[in-house]
């Protein structure tokens, strides 16, 4: 009863024809036409990212990518010595400032854009002034600006910024300095993205040369950055958005470097052949806040915070559950140093931690004592209570953040011990918890930069909101008189020592509150293939991250494996061999499944007939 | 994702006597009217179905907690100043109604506003995504209904034979197979550990001509396989099971009593009575295709809408999430009415 129908097996065999041509032609259609293949010799350094690019203009610009890329590709008047941390020139040569610190006075270097016009002081007066009258570009880096009186530019290599009041932030303003001569034309600098006109024009010491949106960025070496050009021919951001697929792709040799690794993936790629795992000293903190009564500037107060967190006893006695060194063995793999203070330990100038009878430690027995002693007595379910305040919290926790739940689980534990009762809630917005002060644990962590100016200033009285559902700074709805006259004093210190001390101060009393409860920080695990990069300097060097640097350190000294190795392990550009053996693959792929079903299907009917 | 044909496929006693009477004079004009009515009702509806996805879009996304300004600027050093800023470059500090008329009347002329993440039109960069949507989505839909409906037929016509056990089995496994994962398996074994294919991406920065229409091939082959293999099922049930519906008809014993081979049978005339329901399955499936495969598109790191969507309600990006949702949603709507139109085609029963 077997019949071969030709007329079917014609119409299949069509079928399948069709359905290849038809991928084939839409795939010319998306393949569009990009940069020149790349040669053999060039050596490309490939970096996994997974953020995209919100705007290549550095006045849009807020992405930790993009932001970057402004630092490759736009210097700034100073950057930061890897080895030091100190304020060493870039753009600036030198400074001086004038006695009452309302002149700060910056000779700029001569040198030029990469299209060969002069850089002026000009230039950076324009950028800056630009920033201050205009409310689109002060989108990214207004903050900067916001207490510079006037600037000009007296003479080409001369420039002059007048203050309001004094503030010791003048050697950290990281703003890309821009070319006047290109950007004058921007027109609308809301809807200017910087992306049509290729390579940028601009003078640090990469340049942007390509830009295919959600796909990569390369750039190219300026050849006449002032410091130096950099060693690789090319560097390309690639974007891989899932993790795991970013440490593959490492593994495939398709990138040569990925960071933001997970405690996991940093332990199995250490045995990885050519690859090099590097366990960075943290820029950013872990914490917790504790809702100490939200409220506004005027005192009037909302949200739902458990009052009994407004006792500085019960904030004490609960930071006194928490076994930070647990947090960061456990949780974070052995990843991590537990600290209590708030700017991290990698910045070594104005870095505090308790010591002493000044340590608020893991003592679950003593956080007990305290809670008695203040009549928050047991109840029969074993939480206390006074008064009709119950030791019942919500700890709200980053949903997508699998560390914060694991510690905050474990913080559960402690706190149970001592008749605290944590009731840990993952969310995946814990910011509007925070704006309508609904919550009385959240956890919530910061990236510090090398001047703490910034960080330490949302903690002010004048960080929170001023009016109901306004914008405000605050993180913790933390105010404190004494905290704020210090604040105002560091920044009016212009000398760097006699600042880091008052920061110091800073630190203790934000410490004694226990409302910004800081864990520590963890490391910042990054890979790379180390068949390919020869080295690179870390920041802080030594010790310290190669990706998101405060710099472009990393990725400007990067030197290539040489010419021997390296053909081994080629990486970046797929070869056009490979290419059509791959497409190949695919067609045979499909036809081989095509006549594999189509045979099985044939053979059972045999059986059966 | 399957859906029953709509409620009034099912034939009305009228409708099948008015077929006896077919010819007769006086019932063409009352045809002709029938057949408007059946049109203009399935605009009329689509019509409102595109209204309230309109309407829902706006204040769908602005139930979502989350605040843009907030969102965008977090981990940044910003002032006061600069996010009073950005909420006036957003409009956010307008009276809601406001928002939703200005809104209005940007659908109306087809404009959803400007992201705010990429202070770029939502439309531009919606166009600049549908491409490589398509591909994949379209080619794995293409091959997953092949493959689904023919292995349907296949294991319906020799139900319960080893072929058929085994097709089944194996579609049902897959179809319970996350896709992420699925996509991480391919990528650990064929990528990274065989390297025959790429881990992810649509191209090789710098490839260019036909190369460049090879690299894309490549770099489909592994997101493809993975959206084929998780849902290709879904066709081969469907078919699978109406036709084994149609296996015992008599209509089909007749066929073979007048001698009609037994793949003549099958291909004309159990074939085409079984379609029906995967018809319908598929026109939906089509409609879906602008959502893309967001954890595949992912996993893949495929420059599509469906991550587009993903990366706009994380924020969220109100004008951007709010264009993808009308646009995702106007496209189902009209899948569903071209496949309404079309099914009295294709079935008899059904005409008006």
């Amino acid at each position: 009863m077997f019949h071969t129908n030709h007329r079917g097996r014609g119409l299949r065999t069509m079928l399948a024809g069709l359905l290849i041509t038809l991928l084939a032609c839409a795939t010319t259609l998306f393949a569009g036409t990009g940069a020149h293949a790349e040669t053999k010799d060039e050596k490309t350094l490939t970096i996994a990212v997974s953020q995209e690019v919100d705007s290549l203009s550095p006045f849009l610009a807020v992405r930790r990518l993009t932001t970057a890329l402004g630092r490759l590709s736009y210097d700034f008047l100073t950057n930061y010595d890897p080895k030091t941390g100190k304020t060493i020139p870039a753009l600036a040569e030198s400074w001086t400032t004038s006695p009452d610190g309302l002149t700060w006075t910056y000779k700029i270097r001569d040198t030029k854009w990469t299209d060969g016009t002069p850089i002026t002081a000009e230039d950076a007066r324009w950028t800056f002034d630009t920033m201050m009258k205009d409310e689109a570009a002060a989108t990214a880096n207004g903050n900067f600006v916001e207490n510079f009186e006037s600037v000009s530019a007296p003479d080409p290599r001369t420039l002059e910024v007048k203050l309001k009041a004094p503030q010791a932030t003048m050697l950290a303003l990281d703003v890309p300095i821009l070319p006047k001569h290109k950007w004058e034309k921007a027109g609308d600098f809301a809807k200017f993205n910087n992306d049509k006109e290729f390579p940028i024009v601009g003078s640090g010491p990469w340049v942007i040369s390509a830009y295919e949106v959600n796909q990569s960025i390369t750039l190219t070496p300026n050849k006449d950055f002032w410091r130096g050009a950099p060693k690789f021919d090319k560097l390309v951001f690639r974007y891989i958005d899932d993790s795991d697929a970013q440490v593959e792709a490492l593994k495939a040799g398709e990138v040569d470097f990925v960071s933001g690794l997970t405690p996991a993936q940093a332990k199995a790629l250490d045995s990885a052949k050519d690859i090099t795992v590097n366990k960075a000293k943290g820029k950013r903190f872990q914490a917790i806040t504790l809702n100490p009564g939200a409220r506004l500037q005027d005192g009037t107060t909302f949200g739902d915070g458990n009052k009994a967190l407004q006792d500085p006893v019960v904030r004490e006695a609960l930071v006194r559950t928490i076994d930070r060194e647990a947090i960061y063995k456990t949780a974070y793999g052995g990843f991590g140093e537990a600290n209590g203070g708030y700017i991290p330990s990698r910045y070594k100038d104005y870095h505090w931690q308790p010591e002493g009878d000044a340590v608020i430690g893991f003592d679950t027995a003593k956080a007990g004592q305290m809670l008695d002693a203040a009549g928050y007595a047991k109840g029969s379910d074993g939480i206390r209570a006074k008064g009709g305040l119950k030791l019942s919290f919500r700890f709200n926790v980053h949903a997508d953040n699998p560390q914060y739940i694991q510690a905050a689980e474990m913080m559960r534990e402690w706190a149970k011990e001592a008749g605290i009762e944590l009731k840990v809630e993952p969310v995946s917005e814990v910011g509007a918890l925070l704006d309508a002060g609904t919550y009385d644990i959240l956890t919530t962590g910061w990236s510090v930069n090398p001047d703490p100016d910034y960080i330490l200033g949302i903690n002010r009285c004048s960080g929170l909101p001023a009016k109901a559902g306004g914008p405000y700074l605050s993180d913790a709805y933390y105010c404190n008189p004494e905290y704020d006259k210090l604040y105002a004093a560091q920044l009016a210190e212009l000398d760097p020592p006699k600042r880091a001390e008052i920061v110091k101060q800073m630190q203790e009393k934000l410490y004694e509150d226990n409302i910004f409860v800081v864990w520590g920080y963890a490391d910042q695990l990054e890979a790379f293939r180390s068949d390919v990069i020869a080295s690179m300097t870390p920041q802080p060097d030594p010790g310290g991250n190669y990706d998101s640097q405060d710099g472009y350190w990393s990725w400007w000294s990067a030197k290539p494996v040489g010419d021997e190795d390296k053909a081994a392990a080629d990486s970046g550009g797929t070869s056009s061999g490979l290419v059509l053996g791959g497409g190949a693959v695919v067609l045979a792929a499909l036809a081989a499944g095509f006549v594999l079903l189509r045979r099985r299907g044939g053979s059972a009917a045999d059986d059966r007939e | 994702m399957t859906e029953l044909p709509p409620s009034d496929a099912v034939p009305h006693l009228d409708e099948v006597r008015d077929r006896g009477d077919r010819g007769a004079r006086g019932r063409d004009g009352d045809r002709l009217r029938r057949t408007t009515a059946y049109l203009g009702k399935r605009l009329l509806g689509a019509a409102v179905s595109l209204v309230a996805v309109i309407f829902t879009s706006f204040f769908l996304f602005r139930i979502i907690p989350g605040d843009p300004v907030r969102v965008m600027t977090h981990g940044r050093p910003v002032t006061i100043e600069q996010k009073e800023a950005l909420a006036r470059e957003f409009g956010l500090d307008r009276p809601l109604l406001e928002q939703f008329v200005s809104y209005l009347l940007g659908v109306l002329r087809f404009d959803f506003g400007e992201s705010f993440q990429y202070n770029r039109p939502v439309l531009s960069m919606v166009g600049e995504r549908l491409g490589p949507t398509m591909l994949l989505v379209g080619a794995s839909l293409a091959i997953s209904i092949a493959l689904g409906l023919w292995l349907g037929v296949q294991g319906a016509w020799k139900h319960g034979g080893t072929a058929d056990r085994v097709n089944t089995g194996v579609a049902l496994t897959l179809w319970s197979v996350p896709s992420f994962w699925l996509g991480l398996i391919l990528i650990v074994v064929f990528a990274s550990g065989l390297g025959w294919f790429p881990t992810s991406g649509m191209k090789t920065p710098g490839v260019t001509g036909f190369d460049a229409v090879l690299d894309v091939a490549h770099h489909m082959v592994l997101p493809l396989v993975t959206l084929v293999a998780v849902v290709y099922a879904q066709y081969l049930l469907v078919m699978r099971s109406s036709l084994l519906d149609e296996m015992g008809s008599d209509y089909l014993t007749t066929a073979r009593a007048k001698g009609l081979r037994d793949t003549e049978v099958k291909r004309r005339h159990a074939v085409p009575n079984a379609l029906l329901p995967a018809t319908t399955l598929v026109f939906i499936n089509v409609g879906f295709v602008l959502f893309g495969a967001v954890l595949v598109e992912t996993v893949f790191s495929w420059p599509g809408l469906g991550k587009l969507f993903y990366e706009g309600l994380s924020v969220p990006d109100l004008p951007l999430v709010q264009g993808l949702f009308v646009i995702f949603s106007a496209a189902v709507i009209l899948m569903n009415l071209v496949s309404d139109l079309i099914y009295p085609l294709i079935d008899p029963r059904v005409r008006p």
